[in-house]
């Protein structure tokens, strides 16, 4: 029987391994230590590595930032954890201007490898600032990587990957998919980057899943499944560097991309896969379209927040309507009739605070 | 130990008279900010530090650079954008490194290699090396706050840790009175835990002594970390190979008493003349012989643009 974990116990796996194996890897963030262990992603660690190895932070985090930075620059390979995207903000100087360029303003002479956790919140409330998506700002910066893997098996290889690897590493998890399971071998391996996952083939339209969106576009397949449309679901895994070959290989198929993305759309990393499959294809017959937040604040409220996300059946409408036109449904954002009773996200519905 | 301090302060203070000589005819093309003035500070520091120590600069740092050791050669190439330099031309005077010789980089942004500099010390304390880290930073860099959270961590793990604040009274143009509401930054380190001192008049002896003293205290994590407010003060305009007295921020009579203490003066004068002008001469070679090394080095070919985004495996 296949090996199943969450992902979050994934995370923890892919961590205590490389802790074990490795004694420049070490860990800090906010609450690292404590009895919850970051949604028990590093839970237990402490217990096995000690305190110089597992070191919970003082609220500050720029400086904690620029610790990390320094200590990777001693020779250590730290994982800093923030259980809330939005507080990267804080630490913007310190990634942009110190991890990202480090290796390049001098000369090629010191590397930074460390690995930077940021969590993305949703449901029971997150509200305008436990919610963001803002990989793209760190897509944007030139020596940074950026990774968003959507599976349990996936988040394992990729984090002992971005452990391994000697530059600074942005690791997104969605807090919504840190509760799926999924086979993950005990075995170690790593997944390379920059290498996208086909999670379902199909030849009428390519969907392109980022992070939580990836589990949504699957249950989008099923709704069109049933309409006999056969979709292709692509998580890309690692957004920095893109596998545009892979998504570009699908579209130039189906003809049509829909990318769905857990973050707003405006310069967002939905605009940069359609214009590198766009430049790639040279094909002003494809028909592309993105989703994302809507370009508002995050609301609080859950019968706004649901209005908020895509979800399923909004990819689906979308979608359904891409390959068919008008002949399903001549208002975009109104649900078909699907035969099958509407499905919503179960995570999204059962996730219960506080955290 | 006077011989060393004078070789080291006219060292600097030769190489930045040849920047700021050079400077017009636009050979460096980008910013530079001199420490002519300020030399005492650095000379003071790293001569008390061993050479596997560690230093983290500002974008004021050619000083920092030459007092740790770092190479000249590559530093005047460095500012001329040749490939010869310490960051094969692509970092200029604000992003020196040296990493042979413990000089760990600097950075633009003001404060910012303040958690640098505690991580770097964070590591070597882990490792169990008996080595220290200086951290420079401006009175200016004591209004981010990031040096806050920087000390309140420092001072909380205990970190084998130095804080030099080179306070030459000015961020840019602005005077320390016009951006803090006190005159108190050792009392700001204080509050932390942690000992802090005021060195006032540049004095390169005091500063030597007595980080000579701190830094075999805080060694291998024995002690927690320490501030020293050096005081200096900036001969030339914040960014720029001038004098900027008739700008109307500051007085050339406010310049007048450094002018006077100027410990290159006093040193110089202390030394027999014979062994003073053998040191002049030595040095001028070794800045001569750097200049024309800068300037026959070549630039760095158009392929370097995309070289060293990423550390390749």
């Amino acid at each position: 029987m296949a090996r199943m974990l969450t992902y979050a116990e994934s995370i923890r796996e892919a961590t205590e391994n490389e802790m074990a194996r490795d004694s420049s890897v070490m860990v800090l963030g906010i609450g690292v230590d404590d009895f919850k262990g970051v949604y028990g992603t590093t839970t237990g660690l402490v217990e096995k590595f000690g305190t110089d190895r597992v070191v919970d932070t003082p609220i500050s985090e720029d400086a904690m930032t620029g610790v990390a930075i320094g200590a990777a620059l001693a020779g250590l390979r730290p994982i800093h954890v923030h259980i809330r995207m939005d507080f990267l903000l804080l630490a913007m100087n310190q990634l942009v201007n110190i991890a990202a360029k480090g290796r390049y303003m001098y000369g090629g002479e010191v590397c930074v490898p460390m690995v930077v956790r940021a969590i993305i919140g949703r449901s029971w409330g997150q509200g305008a600032q436990h919610s963001q998506g803002l990989h793209s700002f760190f897509m944007h910066v030139p020596g940074l990587k950026v990774v968003a893997p959507s599976t349990p098996y996936d988040a394992k290889g990729c984090l002992i990957q971005s452990i391994r690897d000697d530059n600074p590493v942005v690791f997104v998890e969605h807090r919504l998919i840190h509760y799926q399971k999924g086979h993950v071998p005990e075995v170690v391996y790593t997944i390379p980057f920059g290498q996208a996952r086909v999670l379902s083939e199909g030849s009428d339209i390519t969907l392109v899943g980022i992070s939580h969106m990836a589990a949504e576009c699957l249950r989008a397949k099923r709704y069109l499944h049933d309409m006999d449309l056969r979709a292709e679901v692509i998580d890309p895994v690692s957004l920095s560097p893109l596998d545009i070959d892979t998504i570009a290989a699908s579209v130039e198929k189906t003809g049509k991309l829909l990318v769905v993305d857990t973050a707003w759309t405006a310069c967002g990393a939905s605009a940069e896969i359609i214009v590198q499959v766009t430049e790639r294809l040279g094909n002003a017959k494809t028909e592309c379209r993105r989703m994302g937040f809507a370009p508002v604040t995050c609301p609080t409220t859950k019968n706004l927040e649901n209005h908020f996300y895509p979800d399923a059946q909004k990819i689906a409408s979308v979608a359904c309507r891409m390959v068919n036109g008008d002949r399903v449904s001549t208002v975009v954002d109104r649900i078909p009739d699907f035969s099958i009773p509407p499905e919503v996200s179960p995570e999204s519905v059962e996730f219960r605070g506080p955290f | 130990m006077v011989e060393n301090f004078y070789r080291a302060l006219y060292r600097i203070r030769r190489v930045e008279q040849e920047i700021a000589r050079v400077y017009p005819t636009d050979i460096i093309k980008s910013p530079i900010h001199l420490s002519i003035g300020q030399e005492a500070v650095s000379v003071g520091v790293c001569e008390a530090l061993q050479p596997s120590d560690v230093v983290f600069g500002t974008y004021r740092s050619h000083a920092l650079y030459l007092a740790k050791g770092g190479d000249l050669k590559k530093l005047i190439s460095e500012l001329y954008g040749k490939v010869t330099g310490c960051a094969k031309g692509k970092g200029g005077s604000m992003h020196l490194i040296d990493t042979a010789a413990g000089f760990m980089g600097t950075s633009a942004v003001v404060g910012t290699t303040i958690p640098l500099a505690v991580g770097y010390a964070y590591a070597l304390k882990q490792s169990g090396k008996d080595s220290i880290v200086a951290s420079f930073f401006g009175d200016g860099a004591v209004e981010e706050g990031v040096f806050h959270e920087t000390l309140n961590f420092a001072a909380l793990k205990g970190v084998p840790i130095l804080f030099i604040c080179e306070n030459n009274g000015y961020a840019i143009n602005s005077h320390q009175s016009k951006r803090q509401p006190m005159d108190n930054i050792c009392e700001r380190a204080r509050v932390y835990g942690m000992p802090a001192e005021r060195i006032e008049d540049n004095d390169i002896f005091e500063i030597y002594e007595r980080v000579e003293r701190a830094s075999s205290e805080i060694r291998n994590g024995r002690e927690g970390p320490r501030l020293f407010e050096c005081m200096t003060y900036r001969w030339r305009e914040h960014v720029g190979p001038n004098e900027d007295f008739d700008a109307g921020y500051r007085s050339r009579s406010e310049a007048q008493p450094w002018f006077e203490s100027d410990p290159l003066k006093t040193l110089g004068a202390s030394l027999e003349i014979d062994r003073r002008g053998q040191i002049e001469v030595d040095v001028e070679a070794e800045i001569y012989e750097a200049f024309v090394f800068a300037e026959e080095s070549p630039f760095p070919d158009e392929d370097e643009l995309y070289t060293d985004v990423f550390t390749e495996a």
